[in-house]
C-alpha cells in the first residue's frame, strides 16, 4: 500500500520522458560563473581575487555566518572576475568567474570510481565534513544541510527521511541517481543518520511511479534494520517536506514550527549522495545531476554538471539551441526546476547552481496563460491546497492589501506549491498574488 | 371598520410622538460637539481621499490640521497652494507657500531604446513581475511597463503609451499625491517640483550598474560618466552608484548639462527648442 499525505493535492501528468536516459558527465565548460548566493541565508564571502589560480575543489568563498555555506571551485583555472552578474532571474548576484585550464584537482580528493562502503568517521567528523563541503538541500530550497542536522534544544530527531518522491513532473534526476548510485545514496543517508544519533530510524520515501527505484532501494536495504523503503502515491506535492512527514509519519508540522518539532528530518536523495561524496571521497559539492527535458522527445538528457556551467552551454549540448546562439524556435520558455515550482529563466547566460534540478523547455502553446475570468466560488483551490488554506480568500485579501486579515488566514503557511493555480477553472493568478502578499508580510514581520 | 382604522392611526401617532420626544432628549444628552471648522476645512479640501498628505483621508487630515497649530509642514498636495491658503484663511493661520510638484518617470527605456529580451506571460502586474524576476529587458532597474502606477492613479493623470511601453504623466492632471511612487516596485517614479513655467530638468534613468553593463542593454541609460557633473556651473548634479541625479533645489535650468550627455538621458520638459548657436560653438 502506498502512503500519501492527507490534505489536498493534485494529479498532474508526470511526463517523465527522460527517465530512461542515463546520467552523462557534462563536459567541463570553458568558463564557469559561480554565484555567491547558492543557498538560503547569508551570501558567501569570496576568498579569492581576480588573477588567482584555483584547483577543482578549492575553497573560493567562506560562509558568512552559521546559516550559510562555503563554495568551492568546480573547475581549475584562473579567476577572471569577482563582480555582480545577473543570475537566471536577471537579478544581480556577486559571482566568481573562472576561466578553465585543464582539470587539476585539489589534493586529497578521491576521484576513483569505486564505492567506499566502510564508515570510519565519528559523528562529529561527519558533521564537520558536511558543513565544510558546502552541502545544501538539493531538493530545491538549498537550505544549508549542516543547519538542518544541528540538534535544537528540546527536539530529538527520531526519523531521518530520505526524500526520493520527486513529485514534480518531468524531473528525473533523483530517479536516475537512485537507480545508478543507489548504494552511494544509501551510504550518504546512513552517514547523516549516524550524525544525528544511533537510535534514529531511516525512511526512504519514493513515489510509486518509480517501481524500479523502489525495488532497487528495497534490495539494498533488505539487510538493514534501521532503514526501510516506503512507496508513496503519485500525487503532487508529495515531496514537500511537510507533506512527506504527514504521509510517512502522520504528524503535522504546526505553523511557524520547524519540521524537526515532529521528530523528523527530511533530506533529499541528491543531498545524501553529496554527503557520501563529501565524507567518503572528500569531494565538496561541485557537481550535481540535472534533467533537461521537454515534451519534444528529441531533447531529453540527464547530466552531471559542474556548478556554474552557463545554462546556454547545457541547452546547446542537449540540442535545444539553434546555430545562432538563441533558443530553438519551437521552444518559448526555459524553466529552472520543475514545472510546478520552478522559475522561468530570463537570462540564458546565467549559470546553473548547486540546487538546479532541471532545465525544462516549453513551447509557446504550453506556456500560454489563459485569460483570467471571475471567481465562481467553486472551492477547487481550497480542495487542492495541501496546507488547507483558502486561496480564493487570500487572493482577494492580497488584492485589497489587507495584511492583518491575510495573517489571520495563515498566509505564512503557503508553501507556494501552485496547486491552487493549477486547479483554478477561472485561471486566476492566485499564487502570484498570494506569494506577493506573503513575502510582503514576512518582510514586515522581520522588521518588527 | 372605521374604528379599526381609527385605533391604528391613533396608536401609531401616539407611539411616534412618544419616540420623537425620547429621541429628542437622547440627542440632547449625547450631543457631539464637533468643531465647525472641520466642515469648512473639508469643503476647502479637494475631497479626493487619496492619502497623498499621509493621512487616511481628507477628514483625518482636516482634524489633525485644526488640532495641531504647528502642522504647517503637512500640506494637501492635491489642493496645492490654493487650498492651503483657503484653509489658512479659515483658521486664521500663516501658511508657507509650497512649490507645486508632480511625478516624473526616471526611465526612458522605451521598446526602441531598451530591447525586450524575453516575454512575460504571468499575471499582468508590475509588483508580481518584480517579485518573480529581473524583468523583460536586461535592465533590472527600469520600468516594467505593466502599469501598476496607471492603475492606482485616481486622477487619470497617467496613461500607458502603447508605442514606448512607458507610462506618461499628464501634467495638468497630476496632483503629486504620490500614489504611483508607492505603487512602483522599481522606485523609478519621483515627485519633483513642477519648476518655473512648468520647466524642469531631470535624469531619466535609475540604473546603478556600471556604464559598460548598461551600454549592452539600453541605449539611453545613465553611464555615470560625470560629463554633466563637470558641465554644471551650480553644483546641482551629484553622481552616486554610477547614476547622476539633479537636485531640483540647486538647478537653475541653464541647460548646460543636456547637450553634453552622451546618451541623452537628461530630460528637459517644456523648454523652447534650442537655438542653433550651441551647435556652432
Amino acid at each position: 500500500m502506498s502512503k500519501t499525505f492527507s490534505i489536498g493535492g493534485i494529479h498532474p501528468d508526470d511526463c517523465k520522458f527522460s527517465k530512461d536516459y542515463p546520467i552523462e558527465n557534462f563536459p567541463i565548460p570553458k568558463r564557469v560563473f559561480i554565484s555567491m548566493n547558492q543557498h538560503l541565508g547569508m551570501p558567501a564571502v569570496p576568498v579569492v581575487k581576480k588573477g588567482d589560480a584555483v584547483k577543482v575543489g578549492q575553497l573560493i568563498a567562506e560562509p558568512a555566518g552559521f546559516v550559510s555555506a562555503p563554495i568551492h571551485a568546480s573547475v581549475s583555472g584562473t579567476v577572471s572576475d569577482v563582480a555582480p552578474y545577473p543570475d537566471f532571474l536577471g537579478k544581480k548576484v556577486l559571482t566568481i568567474v573562472i576561466d578553465t585550464a585543464g582539470d587539476q584537482w585539489e589534493e586529497g580528493i578521491d576521484c576513483s570510481p569505486g564505492v567506499r562502503h566502510e564508515i570510519t568517521v565519528t559523528p562529529e567528523e561527519i558533521f564537520k565534513k558536511i558543513s565544510a563541503s558546502g552541502i545544501v538541500g538539493l531538493g530545491g530550497a538549498s537550505f544549508p544541510t549542516h543547519v538542518k542536522l544541528t540538534p535544537l534544544e528540546g527536539m530529538k530527531p527520531e526519523y531521518l527521511i530520505l526524500n526520493g518522491a520527486e513529485c514534480e513532473p518531468y524531473l528525473t534526476s533523483d530517479y536516475r541517481l537512485m537507480i545508478e548510485h543507489g548504494q552511494e545514496v544509501l551510504i550518504g543517508g546512513e552517514l547523516m543518520r549516524r550524525a544525528l544519533g544511533e537510535d534514529v530510524n531511516g525512511i526512504i520515501g519514493i513515489e510509486d511511479n518509480k517501481p524500479r527505484a523502489i525495488k532497487l532501494m528495497r534490495e539494498l536495504t533488505s539487510k538493514s534494520l534501521q532503514w526501510k523503503v516506503v512507496p508513496l502515491k503519485k500525487r503532487y506535492p508529495q515531496g514537500g517536506e511537510k507533506q512527506l512527514i504527514d504521509a510517512l509519519l502522520r504528524r503535522r508540522v504546526a505553523s511557524f514550527a520547524l519540521p524537526i518539532s515532529t521528530g523528523a528530518i527530511v533530506q533529499n536523495v541528491g543531498t545524501a549522495f553529496a554527503v557520501y561524496e563529501a565524507v567518503q571521497k572528500n569531494k565538496p559539492l561541485i557537481s550535481k545531476v540535472l534533467t533537461v527535458s521537454s515534451s519534444d522527445l528529441s531533447v531529453q538528457k540527464n547530466y552531471r554538471f559542474r556548478v556554474g556551467t552557463p545554462i546556454a552551454d547545457i541547452l546547446s549540448l542537449a540540442g535545444a539551441m539553434g546555430k545562432d546562439g538563441n533558443l530553438s524556435p519551437q521552444f518559448a520558455k526555459v524553466v529552472n526546476g520543475g514545472p510546478m515550482m520552478g522559475k522561468p529563466v530570463s537570462n540564458l547566460e546565467a549559470p546553473v547552481m548547486k540546487s538546479t534540478s532541471g532545465l525544462l523547455l516549453f513551447t509557446e502553446e504550453e506556456t500560454k496563460r489563459k485569460e483570467p475570468g471571475e471567481c465562481i466560488r467553486c472551492a477547487r483551490c481550497f480542495e487542492a491546497c495541501p496546507m488547507r488554506l483558502q486561496p480564493y480568500l487570500l487572493y482577494q485579501l492580497a488584492l485589497a492589501g489587507r495584511t492583518r486579515e491575510l495573517e489571520e488566514n495563515r498566509v505564512f503557511d503557503c508553501i507556494e506549491c501552485g496547486c491552487c493555480l493549477y486547479t483554478c477553472p477561472a485561471h486566476l493568478p492566485l499564487l502570484d498574488q498570494i506569494r506577493l502578499a506573503r513575502n510582503a508580510s514576512l518582510k514586515n514581520k522581520r522588521k518588527k | 371598520m372605521t374604528s379599526t382604522l381609527l385605533y391604528t392611526i391613533l396608536s401609531l401617532s401616539i407611539l411616534g410622538g412618544l419616540l420623537a420626544v425620547i429621541l429628542y432628549f437622547v440627542a440632547q444628552k449625547f450631543k457631539v460637539q464637533e468643531d465647525s471648522r472641520i466642515e469648512q476645512v473639508l469643503e476647502a479640501l479637494p475631497g479626493a481621499n487619496c492619502g497623498g498628505c499621509g493621512f487616511a483621508g481628507c477628514r483625518a487630515f482636516a482634524e489633525y490640521y485644526i488640532n495641531n497649530p504647528d502642522s504647517s509642514s503637512f500640506i494637501c498636495p492635491v489642493g496645492g497652494n490654493e487650498a492651503m491658503m483657503h484653509i489658512a484663511q479659515i483658521l486664521g493661520r500663516e501658511v508657507k507657500e509650497q512649490v507645486p510638484k508632480l511625478a516624473v518617470l526616471r526611465c526612458n527605456g522605451s521598446c526602441q531604446n531598451l530591447p525586450r529580451i524575453n516575454t512575460y506571460n504571468g499575471s499582468l502586474s508590475c509588483a508580481v513581475a518584480a517579485s518573480l524576476y529581473g524583468g523583460q529587458t536586461g535592465c533590472s532597474y527600469g520600468c516594467l511597463g505593466m502599469g501598476d502606477c496607471v492603475k492606482v492613479c485616481q486622477f487619470n493623470a497617467m496613461v500607458m503609451d502603447p508605442l514606448t511601453c512607458l507610462p506618461v504623466i499628464l501634467e495638468d492632471k497630476c496632483t503629486s499625491c504620490g500614489a504611483c511612487v508607492k505603487a512602483c516596485p522599481r522606485n523609478i517614479l519621483e515627485i519633483r517640483p513642477k519648476g518655473p513655467k512648468n520647466r524642469r530638468i531631470y535624469v531619466a534613468c535609475a540604473n546603478k550598474d556600471k556604464g559598460a553593463v548598461i551600454r549592452k542593454v539600453c541605449t539611453v541609460g545613465c553611464l555615470g560618466c560625470q560629463l554633466c557633473l563637470k558641465a554644471c556651473p551650480f553644483e546641482a548634479i551629484t553622481i552616486a552608484d554610477n547614476l547622476a541625479t539633479i537636485d531640483p533645489g540647486k538647478c537653475r535650468l541653464c541647460r548646460k548639462c543636456t547637450p553634453v550627455c552622451p546618451v541623452g538621458c537628461i530630460t528637459e520638459i517644456n523648454f523652447p527648442p534650442k537655438k542653433q548657436e550651441i551647435g556652432n560653438e
